[in-house]
């Protein structure tokens, strides 16, 4: 065999593994069935639904960025309270039909991602937390002074949509919301399931293992961190944006610290660098939030707090595998 | 004008002495600890404790802060923190957050969500005025005693044996180790001195910042802010980064109200921005 026609012969065998990396699982169809099927059973429960679609979507946002590009961010509510803004402000001002103020939300944050991946691209870990953590802050408290425009403390109210595809109505149960959110979701989804079992998602892999190395065969890391930071800033503003349109509410809560940082854990339980991590975190935390907060409604942080050191000292990896636990030094 | 720059100063000194423990676990020991403002807090609640409810006079609780956070401190390192040492940064930040949410809504449990009040001695209240700039006695106390505070941290890092053993078991705390520095100990000791100067701070400034279970969420980004704008390679670094912010800080909210914060956020990202390693620091260092 010539040397050409290895290169073909591995090109295509490089090509066939990110084919079948890329393949439909069976569990993957039950899991969209059994996502549809919620709607019809859950009877009251649509809303904690919607609110689990708008959070995995939220947290699989960050999940490109943190878990396959390797940014640290403890600001991605930035994106997600802008995209809610945006979208209200949208609705309230401009026309009320969601599906426009939507592509409009995720072009507007994609905007504010491009400017802040310039500044996320500089300095390490530190700086970068901080930066993320300061972009945040910042919109936090415009938001909280700019009251003729966003309602300042009391959040922006009265916020009306139309019909969805004008037809469907946003009623009181959510049901509408929940198949709304759910199918942004669906559709976010597979955009990012194919750019992560592209090229491109798999160049992103090798820079967040080592930034270095990558560089130095020749791939240009600034370009890739930007579309990356991008568009993972328009997919959490997608998110902002159903949460204001289904909730019909914008509200500082949206900017702040806490959302941040709950995000990081949601991502956490579920497993970082794995789409369905945000998913199945997404569920998992909403229905333990649900739980402890109807248990202690005041204190349901402490418990909160609590697991999360239990994780993280017994280490993420080893979650899932107690028998582990107590054994010295093995760990990943 | 100068009264303000007083204050800012006043203000500066003290976050200074809040996150220059921070300045030592982040920069020295390369550990993200956000659960600092904990330590801060522990600090500020033994004093109030103590003047309220056994009736200790002022001066007599700040050494009692300081030793029971330190005691704090120790304990946690030997339990907690030790086996996060050599975590990915993530790791770290999850932890210590964690720790905050605890201490948070465990303060709130025990002692109550109020805003604890505390009332420095009648020699300490009030303001003269010395050549038209009006000097509060107690922000005067603060720069005093933070300022002493400052010089003997100086001395300590860098003229005595301790000192250096700290310097080396940070650089290669495998060599560190072969050429006999108990670099446990060390670093123990340095994390209980480093919560035990928060736990100062906080008691210093449970007049000046007001103390409440949300303190530690509430101040967490002023001293990430000192610590990541100073850069975290020495101690004169933050100490002027937290000056600044003091006297951005009061400027800002003297000047323009409307703005509060935001002033000093839009500061620290556009330092950032310009300078990654922070203002201080030294290229090539972590």
């Amino acid at each position: 065999m010539s040397a050409p026609d290895r290169q073909t012969a591995s090109l295509e065998k490089v090509q066939a593994s990110l084919r079948a990396a890329s393949g439909w699982r069976w569990w993957e169809l039950a899991l969209g069935v059994l996502a549809i099927a919620s709607v019809f059973l859950s009877g009251s429960h649509a809303l904690l639904l919607n609110e689990i679609a708008i959070l995995a979507l939220f947290a699989l946002s960050l999940d490109l960025i943190l878990g396959y590009a390797g940014i640290v961010s403890l600001g991605h509510a930035a994106f997600f309270g802008f995209g809610a803004y945006v979208a209200a402000l949208f609705a309230k001002h401009v026309m009320p039909d969601p599906l426009v103020g939507l592509v409009v939300t995720i072009a507007s944050t994609a905007v504010l991602g491009a400017l802040c991946s310039v500044l996320v691209m500089r300095g390490s870990d530190l700086t970068r937390l901080m930066i993320t953590l300061g972009v945040a802050a910042v919109l936090y408290e415009l938001a909280n002074k700019l009251d003729w425009l966003t309602g300042g403390a009391d959040g922006l109210q009265g916020v009306v949509m139309g019909k969805l595809l004008g037809t469907f109505e946003f009623d009181l149960f959510g049901k509408t919301a929940y198949a709304y959110s759910l199918a942004v979701l669906f559709v976010c989804l597979l955009i990012t399931r194919r750019i992560v079992h592209s090229p491109f998602g798999y160049s992103l892999k090798a820079l967040r293992d080592n930034r270095l190395r990558t560089q130095s065969i020749g791939l240009s890391v600034h370009l890739r961190l930007v579309a990356v930071y991008t568009l993972g800033a328009a997919i959490a503003g997608a998110a902002g944006a159903l949460m204001a349109q289904t909730s019909g509410f914008a509200s500082l809560d949206g900017l702040e610290f806490h959302r941040s940082a709950e995000l990081v854990l949601v991502l956490v339980i579920g497993g970082t660098a794995y789409l369905y991590g945000g998913i199945f975190g997404a569920i998992a935390f909403k229905l333990l939030h649900d739980v402890l907060s109807a248990w202690t409604p005041q204190y349901w942080m402490f418990w909160l707090g609590l697991f999360l050191v239990v994780l993280m000292l017994v280490g993420r990896d080893r979650l899932v595998r107690p028998w582990t636990w107590f054994k010295r030094g093995g760990q990943a | 004008m100068l009264t303000l720059l007083f204050d800012g100063i006043a203000y500066g000194m003290l976050l200074f002495v809040l996150s220059v423990g921070l300045a030592v676990t982040m920069g020295l020991m390369n550990f993200i600890n956000l659960a600092h403002g904990a330590f801060a807090m522990a600090g500020g609640y033994t004093t109030v404790l103590l003047m309220n409810r056994l009736g200790v006079p002022f001066l007599a609780t700040l050494p009692l802060a300081f030793l029971f956070t330190a005691i704090l401190g120790a304990a946690f390192e030997r339990t907690l923190y030790r086996p996060m040492y050599n975590r990915p940064h993530l790791d770290q930040v999850l932890f210590s957050i964690g720790l905050v949410f605890m201490a948070v809504t465990g303060v709130d449990y025990i002692i109550g969500s109020q805003q604890q009040m505390i009332s420095v001695p009648s020699w300490l209240q009030g303001r003269f005025d010395l050549a038209d700039v009006g000097i509060g006695k107690y922000r005067l106390f603060i720069i005093v005693v933070c300022g002493l505070l400052t010089v003997a941290l100086q001395m300590i890092l860098s003229r005595t044996r301790f000192g250096s053993r700290l310097r080396a078991a940070v650089d290669d705390p495998r060599v560190a180790q072969g050429l006999g520095i108990n670099v446990n100990q060390v670093f123990l000791l340095t994390f209980a001195v480093g919560s035990g100067l928060a736990g100062l701070g906080g008691a210093l400034g449970a007049e000046v910042l007001g103390l409440e279970p949300i303190f530690p969420l509430k101040f967490m980004v002023y001293f990430l802010i000192v610590v990541s704008v100073g850069g975290t390679t020495t101690i004169t670094g933050p100490l002027l980064a937290a000056l600044l912010l003091g006297i951005a800080d009061v400027f800002g909210k003297y000047y323009a109200p409307k703005l509060g914060a935001f002033i000093v956020y839009a500061l620290m990202i556009a330092i950032l921005t310009w300078r990654p390693q922070g203002l201080f620091g030294q290229k090539g260092s972590k």
